[in-house]
């Protein structure tokens, strides 16, 4: 835990069991993850990396278990509550899922539109000061149809922090980035939780952001349906007895024996 | 000593000691909750300097950084000092961010003049016209290649458009036709009863029917139900470079796409034409029978004095072509579309406004040619 930061819980994920059409992906995931700590969920394709992630910010309803946020409860709120705990949010898509009618600019701003009563001058300022922040700078009045796609997914990520929001959670940041764009992505996000001690969840199975910002670690398994490791990663790649942990934290190559 | 109002948990507080406004910022600043404004918290004063200071700050965010965006601002303007030095460094590096955004960022410049405007317009119309002439040519191409090898065509496909465009367009198909007879019938019968000419009711429907409204309504359902899918599920495919992937492994997306679609179009229109006849005749046979008590029979026989072979021949050659038009639009639009979710949904509305105007001009066209000829 970094010194300075409020040490409490974030996000409380209980007992979760979630799945598709009655096939079960994850059964009873418990995890908790604290304030301001960089948080990556792992695992190999197809172990509910996504559905979990996609169950922690509200677009799939788990079967059973619960999550809270800051110490709120989240799961099976009124509609009120469930808008103020999602204005605490920002979530960066893979493909950026921008709003393709809207201009970067705009997309950055529908937010702060929608949550807050600044004047347009004001959201002008943040949105250009958010594009600034990933690297946008010149590209406030752009389509996204008419960027590449790593700039969309900046432009997602400028979107994300629109609200400077508490908790930030990221589907595969890196996938279809360069590496030397992945790493300033993962610069940003520590650059995020130092200044403003903001709580992030990452997906990922991208090795060199694991070691280089993760805080801490949870890793999925397919067959299990569940967590099978939890702790640091440095921990867990030296520590760990379990094949499929070493096998994925040292790309593939099993220790000897 | 000027205080924001206490329920305002973003808190800055002023005092003005020796010459110098010291602002006081404390308190949870956060972008969705209400926060003090500059202009508001000078109430005209104008002090001649200013030093921000930071004490029991609780929290902050870029709410916190307008607020003293906007002091660094004032003062500039105002020519007033102002001392940020006790503001903490991560702050500070964000403000000069903010600032160097603001000043450096040039926004792209979307505003055209009109001769631009114009020159622009007429390079996408001369752009949508190769791009339409590319279409016909590889739609002829792949025809031809059908022909000489039809058992590489893609049956299966073609079954299932048949299925979508056909089978399943039957109980709209019935409903429209049906009802467009009882209008019909309707309409007529208030003409036909001041002369006492009611059995003439069974030509007028007879005709209508099959001559004109049949292949038209049956066309017109088909534009918005197959037209306007054709058209976004192509768009839809390109926008996820489905279209590329095909012509990267040289695939003509024409041949493999297209073409299944136009044939079902082409073999379904005709069928469901005659179908919409038929239950057009029956709604004006319903009519008929319970508005001017006219029996089924008499009816029947009625009809078939005036309609023959040539008009049940005059509705299926415009059924088919106006398949032909609806199947092309659609698909053509759905090519032609930007890689978009706005993309998507402009071709299925383009498709559709193409398809009906298309479809009016040649029956326009039709009524002419079959006029010379006799039918």
């Amino acid at each position: 835990m970094k010194p300075g930061v409020d040490v409490a819980v974030a996000i409380e994920a209980v007992n979760l069991v979630c799945g598709y059409d009655g096939n079960v992906v994850l059964d009873g995931v418990s995890f908790r993850v604290e304030r301001g700590e960089i948080f990556f969920i792992i695992g190999g394709s197809g172990c509910g990396k996504s559905t979990l992630l996609r169950t922690l910010v509200g677009l799939i309803s788990p079967s059973v278990g619960s999550v809270s946020f800051l110490g709120r409860p989240f799961s099976a709120v009124d509609a009120a509550s469930r808008r103020a705990i999602l204005k605490t949010f920002g979530m960066l898509f893979q493909g950026g899922a921008l709003w393709t009618s809207l201009t970067l600019r705009q997309n950055v701003a529908l937010p702060l539109e929608e949550y807050t009563d600044l004047s347009s001058r004001e959201i002008d300022e943040i949105a250009t000061l958010k594009l600034n922040q990933v690297g946008l700078s010149g590209f406030e009045n752009y389509y996204p149809a008419e960027i590449s796609g790593g700039m969309r997914k900046r432009a997602g990520l400028a979107r994300a922090l629109a609200l400077d929001p508490e908790i930030v959670f990221f589907d595969e940041p890196s996938a279809g980035l360069d590496p030397v764009t992945s790493r300033k992505l993962d610069d940003l996000i520590r650059e995020i939780r130092e200044t403003f001690g903001t709580t992030i969840v990452v997906v990922s199975h991208e090795l060199a952001s694991i070691f280089g910002i993760a805080d801490r670690i949870i890793m999925l398994d397919r067959v299990k349906k569940g967590i099978i490791a939890e702790g640091r990663p440095h921990d867990l790649a030296v520590n760990s007895r379990d094949p499929r942990v070493l096998e994925f934290l040292r790309r593939g190559d099993l220790p000897p024996g | 000593m000027v205080a924001v109002p206490e329920n305002s948990r973003a808190c800055a507080t002023a005092e003005e000691s020796g010459g110098v406004l010291v602002v006081v910022v404390s308190g949870v600043w956060r972008i969705t909750a209400p926060r003090p404004t500059w202009v508001g918290f000078l109430a005209g004063r104008t002090p001649p300097r200013v030093r921000v200071e930071v004490a029991g700050l609780e929290k902050w965010d870029s709410s916190l950084l307008l607020f003293l965006f906007e002091v660094q601002q004032w003062c500039r303007v105002a020519g007033v000092d102002c001392n940020l030095e006790d503001v903490p460094q991560k702050m500070r590096t964000l403000l000069g961010q903010l600032e160097t955004a603001q000043a450096t960022s040039v926004p792209f410049n979307r505003s055209e003049s009109f001769l631009t405007s114009v020159g622009a317009a007429t390079l996408e119309t001369s752009r949508k016209v190769a791009e339409f002439s590319r279409f016909v040519g590889d739609f002829v191409l792949s025809t031809v290649q059908f022909v000489r090898s039809p058992h590489k065509f893609r049956w299966r496909d073609c079954l299932n458009e048949m299925q979508q465009c056909g089978a399943m367009a039957l109980p709209i198909v019935s409903l429209i036709s049906f009802l467009v007879g009882v209008t019909l019938a309707y309409t007529g019968a208030i003409v036909l009863r001041q002369y006492g000419g009611d059995i003439f009711i069974a030509d007028l429907i007879g005709l209508s029917m099959v001559r004109e409204m049949g292949a038209m309504m049956t066309a017109v359902v088909l534009a918005g139900r197959t037209g306007a899918a054709f058209a976004a599920t192509l768009a839809n495919m390109k926008a996820n470079e489905e279209i590329d992937a095909l012509e990267t492994l040289g695939i003509s997306s024409v041949h493999f796409l297209v073409l299944p679609r136009m044939l079902a179009m082409l073999l379904m229109m005709p069928l469901l034409t005659l179908y919409a006849n038929a239950l057009g005749i029956l709604g004006g046979m319903a009519v008929a029978l319970g508005l001017l008590s006219i029996s089924p029979t008499a009816y029947w026989v009625e009809m078939l004095t005036i309609v023959d072979m040539s008009d049940l021949s005059v509705g299926v050659i415009k059924g088919v072509a106006f398949g032909f038009i609806v199947g092309l639009a659609g698909c053509l639009r759905g090519l032609q579309a930007d890689r978009s979710a706005v993309g998507v949904g402009q071709a299925a509305t383009s498709a559709v406004v193409t398809a009906i105007l298309l479809i009016i001009i040649a029956d326009a066209i039709f009524a002419v040619i079959f006029n010379i000829l006799g039918w």
